[in-house]
């Protein structure tokens, strides 16, 4: 015990200059980190110039009016009214999307982390959902255009004459689900494999089956990944413009389907702010960059929200987990 | 050093070896006068220095029923052996340590006790074990596992609070039922079991990680209890924890054994010494002897079990 503490305790030694302080290392070294630093703080000035832009912008457009009026075609700025409809609408693709996106992202993380059999399988998926990371969401919009657009699908959108439109929430937040599902799957794949084998043995080894140790033991150890990879994935379909303007249409305001409440809408076309945003930019078609700003405002004030919201909740839920 | 070739392990039925009760005579001989305990290379080496220290119990449990028996058990990872035809018989009422050098399969053996090892890609087992007199190949695992439960090296607390780490072991697979209040007093019972219940009486809420090491290794054992098994499997149980925690689990383990088997892999002689009735001694996937704590540490039969626990080799 003794001799235990003796060596526990630290030499008395006069205080030296630290070895890994900067000062002492080589110039090219310290170049190095300077231009690191000078990039972090870069980067962090073009986050700060475009937040303050759009607020500035955003609050001097801003108005509450905008978030309460659909858009109506005028040429006078000022009767054009706001942006209801979009608004609705990327909340509408944003819930449909990841509720596509979150199970089945789950789902695969689950089988590619705990199965994975058979192996060349599990191979040919993670390659499959690589792809899909890196595929401009415009091409997978085109493809979604064809896919839609087959008669099969039809009661997905509107038929108009034979003709089946292949444009409606459905096809868009189809496609968007795809845009969400890579970031679920790596991030819960990621959360599924950090956990140590032991502890799934400690389960095996009370009798559990795989099942029960994957729900109950691997999932909720998982949740803060799964959080965030969701919030990742919503950030990148609310973001997303392509498909809102080849799926959904583009068009500014609701167009249903049919009379029926909620289906005739999903069936429909809409737009969301990206949609919008894309529509009123100075060099868009509608060029009314005051409405533009105030979007683009609010969009960003979704995404600040969803951030913090992120931040918090994989805090708390850490926090819930392991201390 | 020289080691030679043992003659085949026979089939121990348990019967044999010495009895608990009567220290053998001689069982200090070796340690006396000199107590540096290493051999120089030639010959036999004196024991440990340990021996004749104070062990954990009192005397041997009164009663050790049969449960386990392992039958010329062999192991193999892809064709590579790795327990190589081992018998032994596992009791309750008695802890029977598994000893030896890294790699020499007292992990591998302990892990096929509730066919854990069945889980490693590329294994392969050929003898017997049966449990209760059953072959637990015909029973299914996660009933086996349940009568077989085990701790591990590294304290492995699932994410959850202290009670539903004892509650999961109690429900039906992935059941949320039945509910909390239905459970309170067997979850309690199985932490007082482990000798943990005190400590977290309060507390039964928060989040298992938040436990010191020595804690978490005991709620792995109130775990491994939950399921109330005829067997309880230890692997190297204390390696991760402080002297005073290790003291903790390894009283625990000598008051477990009146109820459980108990089977210990531990590299640790000094505890082997400590807590084991009875001790394995194996080597290069072979079981060397298995004979009483006494005579492994006192006057072991084969040349290798004396360089082992000597401090010769390992």
């Amino acid at each position: 015990m003794t001799v235990a503490q003796a060596s526990l305790s630290p030499p008395a030694s006069p205080p030296v200059r630290r070895a890994d302080s900067s000062a002492s290392w080589r110039l090219s070294d310290r170049i190095g980190l300077g231009f690191a630093w000078f990039l972090g703080l870069l980067f962090c000035a073009i986050a700060a110039a475009i937040v303050i832009y759009f607020l500035v912008e955003g609050i001097k457009y801003l108005r509450p009016s905008l978030l309460v009026t659909n858009p109506t075609a005028s040429s006078s700025e000022s009767q054009t009214g706001g942006f209801l409809d979009p608004l609705l609408g990327t909340v509408i693709i944003a819930l449909m999307a990841m509720a596509i996106a979150i199970p089945s992202g789950i789902g695969i993380a689950v089988w590619l982390s705990e199965f994975g059999r058979p192996t060349a399988l599990a191979r040919l998926t993670e390659s499959c959902i690589e792809m899909l990371a890196g595929t401009p969401s415009v091409v997978l919009a085109l493809f979604g255009t064809i896919l839609f657009e087959a008669p099969a699908l039809g009661f997905l959108s509107q038929t108009s004459h034979g003709i089946v439109l292949g444009q409606s929430f459905f096809a868009a937040s189809a496609m968007l689900s795809l845009v969400g599902l890579p970031m679920v799957v790596a991030t819960v794949r990621e959360g599924l494999q950090v956990i140590p084998s032991h502890v799934r043995e400690a389960s095996y080894a009370v009798g559990k089956t795989k099942i029960a140790t994957t729900r109950r033991v691997l999932l909720p150890a998982a949740r803060p990944q799964l959080i965030t990879g969701s919030m990742l994935g919503l950030g990148r379909v609310i973001g997303d413009t392509a498909i809102v303007l080849l799926l959904l249409g583009g068009t500014l305001t609701f167009s249903n389907a049919n009379s029926t409440p909620l289906l005739g809408t999903l069936r429909g076309t809409g737009d969301t702010l990206t949609g919008y945003i894309y529509y009123n930019a100075p060099t868009g078609d509608g060029n009314q960059p005051s409405k533009a700003y105030a979007a683009a405002f609010v969009l960003m004030l979704i995404v600040l929200a969803l951030n913090l919201g992120v931040d918090f909740t994989v805090r708390r839920s850490r926090a819930k987990l392991w201390n | 050093m020289e080691l030679r070739k043992p003659p085949p392990v026979k089939r121990l039925t348990g019967n044999e070896g010495v009895p608990l009760h009567q220290p053998i005579p001689d069982a200090h001989g070796n340690g006396d006068g000199n107590g540096n305990g290493h051999g120089n290379g030639n010959g036999p080496s004196p024991g440990p220095a340990f021996v004749g220290l104070p062990r954990q119990r009192a005397a041997a449990s009164p009663i050790a029923i049969d449960r386990m028996q392992v039958e010329e058990l062999s192991v193999a990872y892809g064709g590579r052996p790795a327990v190589d035809s081992v018998s032994l018989p596992i009791r309750q009422g008695e802890v029977l340590a598994l000893i030896g050098p890294s790699g020499c399969g007292k992990t591998t053996l302990l892990r096929s006790l509730n066919r854990l090892t069945e889980l490693t890609r590329g294994a392969s087992s050929t003898g017997r074990i049966t449990l209760d007199g059953t072959d637990i190949a015909s029973m299914e695992s996660t009933a086996l596992r349940r009568r077989v439960t085990m701790v591990f090296q590294q304290p492995n607390p699932f994410p959850m609070s202290v009670f539903d780490n004892v509650a999961y072991v109690l429900r039906e697979q992935a059941s949320r039922r039945p509910k909390r209040a239905a459970l309170r007093g067997a979850v309690q019972d199985a932490l007082a079991r482990a000798g943990l219940l005190d400590e977290v009486r309060d507390n039964l809420d928060h989040p298992a990680l938040r436990l010191s090491g020595g804690q978490q290794q005991r709620l792995c054992i109130a775990r491994a209890l939950a399921a109330n098994p005829e067997v309880l499997l230890l692997d190297e149980p204390c390696s991760a924890l402080d002297p005073r925690s290790t003291k903790l689990i390894e009283d625990l383990i000598v008051k477990l054994r009146e109820d459980v088997a108990v089977v210990i892999v531990t590299h640790n002689l000094q505890q082997a010494y400590r807590v084991a009735d009875y001790v394995a001694f194996m080597y290069l996937g072979e079981l060397v002897e298995y004979a009483s704590a006494q005579r492994i540490f006192g006057a072991p039969r084969e040349l290798r079990t004396k360089e082992y626990v000597s401090g010769a080799f390992g």
